[in-house]
């Protein structure tokens, strides 16, 4: 008989898998076992357990995971590229991007959105998933207004805000995690599946990290991540044909093959369709006060 | 022939049952416009936009009572406080800790947090960590400390003669 209900509770699921208020549901079923001593609070537990895994599966992976994956991406790149500890460029950086995200579609994330400089002279920025976002020197050095800043600052915000970090992880692995995560109520791995979800999170973090530091996205990908931040850009103020200006002085910079060129599209590529999405208002002339801040704090880097 | 009758009445029982499952499905189905909080630290504004002023926060786990939607943005009630909520927030899908099924803590201390997480957790990272040498989780930290408010985000906008498009953040 016990064999019917767990069948039921297994049907439940199925039936709930399309529907975000399954837990609720399981929990009521579960329950309602329980209470007639049909099945273990034990059984009924693993079930309600294996039932949201199932769910999870389908959707994205929760806020909270991303966080996780976020910091150990964040802490691989913060060993090879060390910090640059200089804290009124890195607070005025944060201020910058922290209000910019506040603009994005994504403003809140599990941890939020962090801004570090990076102490390196090669022109590149990283986004790790969550928010965790790291621009190098040399990148600023490209940036000669803060809405040139505030244009690299969107563009890594719209990798988080479209979660291309994420979508790097293969498939199986995440599989291979909810499985597990669905079977650790049900058999009680303890250590075991402590380790094997350990071994899947590092199968993660080196997807996510290949991606931003060898292969890079895909041509839809940065296009995408550059139309997302004209409309940030935009939201918040700025003028989206910085964008341009930083992109034009990066070109005349990068070498191919060689840090943000290697892993991103040609700049001319991404100058043409960043134009065709603003227009040519001609050249950024900030507000004296704001072109002030900008190079003061730049200045102190 | 009694076995058969027997499998029969057990089979006819699982229909009935099924049947109350689907009845369940269709009443949680129909909502009560609560949902759960599932970042760390959410921001409730007084309008729905981030240009509105922070009246209040809620934290991970936090059950919210849903009263109307704008664009992205949901005003709801937590605990006694009202505003407005971005939907990147939330999740229709309740926040469990472990097996118990209760609610997330309602205090925000990171690692009572993080113990509620289920697959990639603290836990996990520990152990990542142990395994790891060449990574530098203190930046990580010290970049996370590093938190604008929103009054001196404001007072940056002003100050930069930064005009934003109202309702940004959609």
């Amino acid at each position: 008989m016990k064999s019917i209900w767990i069948s039921l509770l297994i049907f439940a699921a199925m039936v709930l898998s399309a529907c975000e208020t399954m837990q609720p549901m399981v929990d009521v079923a579960t329950a309602v076992g329980v209470a007639s001593g049909k099945i273990t609070q034990s059984q009924a537990d693993s079930l309600s357990r294996s039932t949201k895994a199932v769910g999870e599966s389908t959707a994205e992976i929760t806020p909270e995971q991303e966080y996780y994956i976020g910091r150990a991406v964040a802490a691989s790149l913060l060993y090879q590229y060390p910090p640059y500890s200089q804290a009124e460029l890195n607070r005025y950086v944060n201020v910058v991007g922290q209000t910019l995200a506040q603009a994005s579609d994504r403003p809140q994330t599990f941890g939020g959105y962090h801004f570090q400089v990076i102490d390196s002279m090669e022109i590149n920025a990283f986004a790790a998933p969550g928010g965790l976002i790291l621009v190098t020197r040399g990148m600023l050095r490209c940036c000669k207004t803060e809405d040139a800043l505030a244009a690299v600052l969107a563009h890594e915000i719209a990798h988080v805000q479209n979660q291309d970090g994420l979508h790097a992880i293969k498939t199986s692995r995440l599989t291979a995690a909810f499985t597990i995560i669905a079977a650790e109520g049900a058999k009680q791995y303890g250590g075991q599946s402590l380790s094997q979800l350990t071994e899947i999170f590092q199968g993660s973090v080196g997807d996510v990290l290949n991606t931003l530091v060898v292969s890079g996205y895909s041509r839809d990908q940065e296009r995408q991540a550059d139309a997302t931040a004209v409309a940030i850009l935009r939201r918040a103020g700025y003028n989206p044909y910085a964008m341009v200006e930083m992109l034009t002085i990066m070109k005349s910079q990068t070498k191919p093959g060689a840090g943000f060129g290697k892993t991103h599209p040609d700049s001319q590529e991404r100058i043409n369709g960043v134009l065709s999405l603003v227009g040519s208002p001609g050249k950024v002339s900030p507000p004296a006060a704001r072109q002030a801040r900008f190079e003061r704090a730049l200045g102190a880097g | 022939m009694e076995k058969w009758k027997g499998q029969m009445m057990v089979g006819w029982k699982v229909l009935l049952s099924m049947g109350v499952v689907l009845l369940l499905v269709s009443a949680t189905w129909s909502g009560l416009g609560t949902m759960s909080v599932q970042v760390r630290d959410g921001q409730l504004r007084s309008t729905p936009s981030f240009l509105g002023a922070v009246v209040g926060s809620v934290n991970y786990g936090d059950q919210v009572d849903v009263q109307q939607q704008q664009g992205d943005w949901m005003q709801v009630n937590a605990r006694g406080q009202q505003g407005w909520l971005h939907t990147s927030a939330l999740t229709a899908k309740t926040i469990n800790v472990g097996a118990g099924g209760k609610d997330a803590p309602l205090k925000a201390s990171g690692k009572e947090v993080a113990l509620a997480g289920k697959g990639f957790n603290a836990e996990v990272e520990a152990q990542y960590q142990k395994g790891h040498q060449n990574l530098n989780y203190a930046a990580v930290n010290q970049m996370e400390i590093i938190t604008i408010a929103p009054q001196e985000m404001m007072v940056f906008l002003a100050g930069g003669d930064l005009k934003p498009a109202t309702g940004g953040g959609k």
